[in-house]
């Protein structure tokens, strides 16, 4: 199979799970427990590294940038900056990158072992759709959590921001989150969250599809692993370019 | 289901069975209907034929053990009772329901019929023995003191009542292989499916899971497909049945002078076709070369 063939092959498989799952969250039964479960899985398990995460990336934008401002005598704007960076780009992208690496992996290595050890066919055999009981909870607590983890790491990427300007530069911190909520408007925010939900039905989708399509044995769950983890964070960035460009003409938050 | 040993001047096995057939469909018109029917069933995987014109019966009560060498389609055919595979061509009954062109929506009740042990038995890892048990259950939404008392009863069946609350990990391959048995017997299937349970199983261990398929067959009136590559299994499923003595404990008798099993028979796959339909004693004493050299294994 030639590679745009397989391309638009796996496209279509995607997309008929995504509407698999969409299509059978109006039949019963319905997986309620097993979805709180994944939420604090994908959640509450990734909030950590996701604050970590947020807080250093403020941090070094502010180390990156605060100089060169200062060099143009627009220091006070600093504030501004980091958080249009923070709110439209970085706390989306690294945020689903992170969970990408994080519950994509877990995802796909988990179905992947189920397949191979026969427990998909054995869930099927008892009367069990799969879909409904493993994909979906997986892919809307993704959808979900994703916004609030991104909301998690823009605001402590701003404190991370805050605290380097304070104790680094030795800035007023008033001055700086003066500047933060003078420069971020509602459609910064809009368009900051609504990247998330589209980077959890990719993450969820390629990570599902590749954990139940493994063949190959052990062998095989961890090539799908690999490729999970690598489609989906390739797919966030390619994504989140097309996405910028969407919410720029929709939106209009293309300026500062 | 036995039935009386001919003499020796008594008509061919095939002539009592046809007789037995229209006597069960006098008595019980519900039981000549096929638990399973294959009728002309191809399936490739990738131009690569799998099964070429498969066509057979499972007859209510009856075992039918499939033999085969490994990689020869024999689990195939399971699947595709389950409806896990769909065939190329052909069609497939399961219960007088033609299933052939079921989505996945439409197969769920038909697999609340079936009953499917694994050849590794396929045992949830993240549940504990209860609960892999009790899952078909549980989907169900029926009552857990209910759910309890079916759990224990299968637990019971398959001798693994002191397992009940371990992972699946501290279990044995044979514990594992009896778990699954009780998994799939649970909510009383009419048709149980056995994928290669004793693939990889000590003889002792073997026996026990042949035994089960037995009790299966002789007391609770289960058809079922035993895929299976070794000899020792059709020996044991052909020669012999489960009977209750009189204080209430089942024994295994070897047929005989006074009994002669009926309700089992054995088919030969080769090449995705089927080289042999018959009883174990007319497959042990076939000319076929490629089925002697099977039975003899040189």
């Amino acid at each position: 199979m030639n590679p745009l063939k397989k391309f638009l092959f796996e496209l279509q498989e995607i997309s008929l799970l995504l509407w698999s799952v969409f299509s059978g969250l109006f039949r019963k039964p319905r997986y309620i427990s097993e979805l709180i479960r994944q939420m604090d899985i994908i959640g509450v398990g990734s909030l950590p590294i996701v604050l970590l995460t947020g807080f250093f990336t403020g941090g070094v934008l502010v180390l990156q940038t605060f100089p060169t401002l200062q060099y143009y005598g627009i220091h006070n704007e600093a504030g501004k900056s980091v958080a249009i960076s923070l709110i439209r780009e970085l706390g989306p992208v690294l945020t689903a990158l992170m969970v990408s690496g994080r519950i994509g992996s877990a995802i796909s290595a988990e179905l992947g072992s189920m397949v191979v050890s026969q427990q998909i066919d054995a869930m099927r055999a008892l009367g069990t759709d799969p879909y409904k009981k493993l994909v979906a909870p997986r892919i809307i607590a993704l959808i979900v959590m994703l916004p609030l983890l991104t909301a998690a790491a823009d605001i402590f990427g701003i404190v991370g921001a805050g605290t380097v300007i304070s104790y680094v530069f030795d800035q007023n911190y008033d001055v700086f989150i003066a500047s933060v909520r003078n420069g971020i408007t509602s459609n910064d925010l809009i368009g900051g969250l609504i990247k998330p939900f589209f980077f959890g039905l990719i993450i969820g989708g390629i990570a599902c599809h590749k954990g139940l399509t493994t063949s190959g044995g052990t062998v095989g769950v961890g090539r799908s692993t690999i490729n999970a983890v690598v489609l989906s964070s390739i797919w966030v960035i390619i994504f989140d370019f097309f996405l910028a460009k969407a919410i720029q003409s929709i939106l209009g938050v293309g300026i500062i | 289901m036995l039935s009386e040993q001919p003499d020796e001047t008594s008509a061919p096995i095939e002539e009592n069975l046809e007789q037995f057939d229209l006597e069960v469909a006098i008595d019980e018109p519900d039981r000549i209907v096929p638990a399973i029917e294959f009728r002309d069933v191809f399936l490739s995987f990738d131009d690569t034929p799998i099964l070429n014109g498969i066509s057979f019966t499972v007859r209510r009560g009856e075992t039918k053990v499939i033999l085969g060498r490994s990689g020869g389609g024999k689990s195939t055919i399971v699947r595709l009772v389950l409806g896990l595979l769909k065939p190329d061509s052909g069609q497939i009954f399961v219960d007088g329901e033609d299933i052939t062109k079921y989505d996945e929506h439409s197969m769920m009740p038909v697999r609340q019929k079936i009953g499917m042990v694994f050849q590794e038995g396929a045992l949830f890892d993240s549940l504990s023995v209860y609960e892999n048990v009790a899952y078909r259950l549980e989907e169900q939404s029926v009552a857990e003191d209910e759910i309890d008392l079916e759990v224990r009863r299968m637990l019971q069946f398959v001798d693994l009542e002191e397992a009940i609350d371990k992972m699946p990990i501290e279990l044995s391959g044979g514990m594992r292989r009896r778990v699954g048995i009780a998994r799939a017997l649970i909510g009383d299937p009419q048709i149980v499916l056995f994928d290669e349970p004793t693939a990889g199983l000590d003889p002792p261990t073997a026996r026990t899971i042949c035994e089960l398929a037995i009790k299966l067959r002789d007391l609770q009136d289960v058809s079922s497909i035993f895929v299976t590559h070794e000899m020792n299994n059709v020996g044991y499923l052909s020669s012999e049945y489960a009977i209750v003595d009189e204080n209430g404990q089942v024994i295994f008798e070897k047929e005989g002078q006074k009994l002669c099993l009926i309700n089992t028979e054995v088919i030969m796959l080769r090449d995705g076709k089927i080289i042999f339909n018959g009883s174990d004693e007319q497959l042990r004493s076939s000319p076929d070369e490629y089925i002697q050299k099977f039975i003899r294994g040189k």
